[in-house]
């Protein structure tokens, strides 16, 4: 069953009510993000849907709180009215995943979405300044507010950030905006390899002019040469000048070209989406955060075991990585890789069958587990709320 | 002394002060223990002189793997540990017990790695918040949280903290800058969190130990990021007749869509007291004055200054200021983090930190103007404007018990305020002693219950700087973590 509680309060019951009866809840937004994460049967679906509405915008302070289950384009519709968007460029899932429906902000701020320019202004979870919540026991719990300097408390805000619903049902977010830049243009040089691509992308991330997203398409998907991005948000004469400068700090790279406003906000969108590896549906995603210039060798170590396709966002940082859905779906070379240059991996999009196998997020030192398990015990003692969905027994 | 609560000393431990030192002096250098009344008085307090208490014992360690052997030794003795960075703390995070152990880590003082590809920096926890982008500026580089006390401030305190700075209001605060930490917990187990890759794997434990007050455990390293500097950058000064054209100011550039660097508030006696002592060139004749920082290319910056400059003419400006020269920036800058220094040269004063929502900036303002006045005391503001972050600054004479009763009792007034118009009652200084007794203002018994189960999932027996964030009373429902 289904409950679709259009309040708070209702919710706090609907929650306390399945731990009385020692049931458990899986929670529902949009359901776009739906094929993320480990399956977890539960007794009873909630569903934040009816819990929408924006309850506070202020343009001049850049700041608005919205319920959970209000629908992104809803938000961001908002915003831009106001010349104003979300600094962190959230990820639209419907891509990779083929599923319908409508992202919600509850499930941006609880998966912790972010997309190209969170390398140079940060994630979801740095945005992210107030929240409340129905915790597993029933209690409606706040945490931050609405102003951004802010440190009262311990900060409950960012634990909850991409905790997947597994400590509270978020029911009201609050997220900072910023002016969005009028104008944005990107370099392209192409044909280079993945190693020096990312030495390109590092250099241009170190350069004095705020290249606000950094990526690398490589050769072999669909029927481009390489690709690497650098992108320019601002206003139009200073796009222009930092390019240029950009363009000529980075000489040793080659002569890139330009890439218009409208072409920029295109190929980021479907960088954004991981729309290059969308296609074939039946493969697997990879997922995998690494120090920048760790991004080609830890593809390489990967490569060299099993069949994959792959390309680069924050700077090397950030790999999206699709291989076929067979076996372990790449797990055992993915995992070696990423033990060996840093990082974390999570297998991102997978059959159902192996999500439930498999860890899907990155397996935690003893001593994390540890505190992981405590802290959603803390919130949630008798594992009511999307029990299992990040890790078995969290 | 006045109404702020330390728990009663367990006499059993005092009885044990011998046997602790002894056991502490095992496991370190003599050269790291300090016993001695006198040395130990170094220690007594921080930053929020008025309140002082003799530790039992001080240890400096030199290394993560002593702090473990220290915390462990404390956690099966059941002895309490304070947490120490470099003692700057105005809210009196780091203020001792007489039963508990100050564990400082200013001996973990090294740079450990600078790395320009993936714009990272480790370093040990001892390090000062100034020491990181000294290591790095020659490069162009710098780390972007900057409380004023930068000169001695560490970066386990700003860790501590989550401390802000004036250029946060671009740049966001400590924990927008942290990716990863070494951190022991309470029985002495290390824990790597996070490191120069972006974001959590699992729960985002970074985000709660950033701003943990000295409570979750003790970082003895940490991996930053550096950003690169832009081409250049330029504070302009620009004085109103009353604050509240300045603060109309700011929300009116804020408005506007755009965001400088940084945007600073000073009134009247602030910018007396200060230019007295710093002789930053401030304008003498005004009743409030900002300072309005701007980055980018020369050209960028003359744009940006233009549309700010004819916002400040919609708000009556009096004087504006370029900074003509990167001696005259310095200069200007040097002025304002001066300002609390220069504050206690004058009086004693209590610092508030309150956030307000920028559009009650200047009802905020009024209200504790005559908070102050009808208690009979001064008040200096200067604070961060653009994210509505005020320090007003109460003075009165610390020797005075009435006095210091007063000037306590305005500023618990302040902090209300600004929690009833959105805002909270501390934006980069953190609760502390200070603010302790007053977080019921912003938190049901609910949300702080679930804030110290959290806790107690770090530190169940509740060793870890326990005087301090949650009130005294009323900790029974979160003393455990489930």
């Amino acid at each position: 069953m289904t409950h679709s509680p259009a309040t708070e309060s209702d919710l706090a019951a609907i929650v306390a009510d399945a731990r009385a009866k020692k049931t458990t809840l899986a929670i529902a937004g949009g359901g776009t993000r739906a094929g993320l994460g480990r399956p977890a049967a539960a007794d009873a679906v909630v569903s934040t849907l009816a819990l929408a509405g924006v309850t506070l915008y202020e343009p001049a302070e850049m700041v608005f709180s919205a319920r959970a289950g209000t629908l992104l384009r809803d938000i961001e519709a908002m915003l831009a009215e106001k010349g104003q968007s979300l600094p962190f460029e959230p990820m639209d899932s419907r891509a990779l995943y083929g599923s319908t429906g409508e992202p919600t902000i509850g499930a941006v701020a609880a998966c912790n979405i972010s997309g190209p320019r969170r390398v140079q202004l940060g994630a979801a979870r740095d945005h992210l300044i107030g929240l409340r919540l129905v915790n597993g026991r029933g209690e409606i719990v706040k945490s931050g507010g609405r102003v951004v300097k802010n440190v009262t408390g311990l900060d409950l805000v960012k634990l909850n950030a991409g905790a997947m619903g597994t400590l509270g049902v978020l029911t009201e977010v609050t997220f900072k905006a910023l002016p969005a830049a009028p104008d944005s243009g990107a370099l392209v040089f192409e044909g280079l390899d993945d190693i020096r691509a990312v030495a390109c992308l590092c250099a241009a991330m170190g350069s004095p002019f705020e290249v606000g997203a950094a990526a690398h398409l490589p050769a072999g998907l669909g029927d481009a040469p390489a690709r690497t991005l650098l992108r320019i948000e601002h206003v139009p004469e200073s796009v222009d000048y930092r390019l240029d400068r950009l363009a000529g700090t980075l000489r040793e790279f080659g002569t890139p070209a330009r890439l218009s406003h409208a072409a920029t906000r295109k190929i980021f969108a479907d960088i954004r989406d991981v729309a290059p590896l969308a296609e074939p549906r039946d493969a697997a995603v990879w997922k995998i955060s690494t120090a920048p210039a760790k991004g080609p060798a830890t593809v390489a170590g990967i490569a060299a075991k099993i069949a994959a396709t792959w390309f680069y966002d924050w700077s090397g940082g950030l790999v999206w990585l699709a291989t076929p859905a067979l076996g372990d779906c790449g797990a055992a070379a993915v995992r070696a890789a990423v033990a060996a240059n840093g990082g974390h991996a999570t297998l991102a999009r997978a059959p159902e069958a192996t999500r439930r196998e498999l860890d899907v997020f990155q397996p935690l030192a003893e001593p994390l587990m540890k505190l992981s398990r405590g802290v959603k015990s803390s919130f949630d003692p008798d594992g009511v709320l999307n029990f299992g969905r990040m890790y078995a027994g969290v | 002394m006045t109404h702020i609560a330390f728990p009663t000393p367990d006499p059993a431990i005092l009885s044990r002060r011998g046997e602790i030192v002894a056991g502490l002096a095992a496991l370190l250098p003599a050269e790291c223990v300090i016993s001695s009344e006198d040395e130990r008085r170094a220690y007594e307090t921080d930053a929020l002189t008025a309140y002082r208490r003799l530790p039992l014992a001080v240890v400096l360690p030199r290394s993560t793997q002593e702090v473990s052997a220290v915390l462990a030794y404390l956690c099966r003795e059941g002895v309490k540990v304070v947490p120490r960075g470099a003692g700057t703390s105005l809210s009196g995070g780091a203020i001792p017990l007489e039963d508990a152990v100050v564990v400082g880590v200013s001996k973990l003082n090294r740079v450990l790695e600078v790395d320009y590809p993936n714009r990272v920096a480790r370093v040990e926890a001892g390090v000062t918040n100034l020491g990181v982008t000294d290591a790095i500026m020659g490069d162009g580089f710098f780390y972007a949280p900057d409380p004023s006390s930068q000169l001695a401030c560490s970066i386990a305190g700003n860790i501590g903290m989550n401390s802000g700075g004036a250029h946060c209001l671009k740049h966001g605060v400590t924990t927008n800058h942290v990716l990863g930490v070494k951190m022991v917990l309470i029985d002495g187990t290390v824990v790597d969190i996070g490191g120069a890759h972006l974001d959590a794997p699992g729960l985002d434990l970074l985000g709660v130990i950033v701003g943990h007050e000295g409570q979750l455990g003790v970082v003895t390293e940490a991996t930053v990021r550096i950003l690169r500097a832009t081409e250049g950058a330029r504070p302009v000064l620009f004085g109103f007749d009353t604050s509240e054209e300045a603060g109309a100011c700011v929300a009116d550039v804020i408005g506007n869509g755009i965001i400088p660097v940084a945007m600073e508030f000073m009134d009247k006696l602030a910018i007396e007291i200060t230019e007295a002592f710093a002789h930053a060139g401030y304008p003498l004749d005004v009743g409030a004055m900002l300072i309005v920082e701007v980055e980018g290319s020369e050209r960028e910056i003359d744009a940006q200054l233009q549309r700010i400059g004819d916002i400040a003419k919609r708000h009556n400006v009096r004087t504006t200021r370029q900074s003509q020269s990167a001696m005259e920036a310095a200069l200007i800058w040097k002025g304002r983090k001066s300002a609390f220094g220069a504050t206690g040269r004058v009086a004693d004063y209590i610092c508030m930190d309150g956030t307000a929502p920028l559009g009650q900036l200047a009802h905020v303002l009024k209200r504790t103007g005559e908070i102050v006045a009808e208690r009979g005391l001064r008040v200096a503001n200067v604070f961060h404007a653009g994210d509505g972050n005020m320090h007003p600054l109460i003075m009165y004479n610390v020797n005075d018990p009435a006095e210091q009763a007063k000037a306590e009792d305005a500023g618990n007034e302040i902090l209300k305020l600004c929690v009833e118009v959105g805002g909270c009652l501390t934006g980069e200084h953190g609760v502390g002693i200070e603010k302790r007794d007053l977080m019921l203002f912003q938190f049901t018994q609910t949300d702080l219950d679930q804030q110290m189960r959290v806790r107690a999932v770090f530190d169940p027996k509740w060793l870890l700087n326990p005087a301090k964030v949650f009130p005294l009373d009323g900790r029974g429902g979160g003393l455990s973590a489930s």
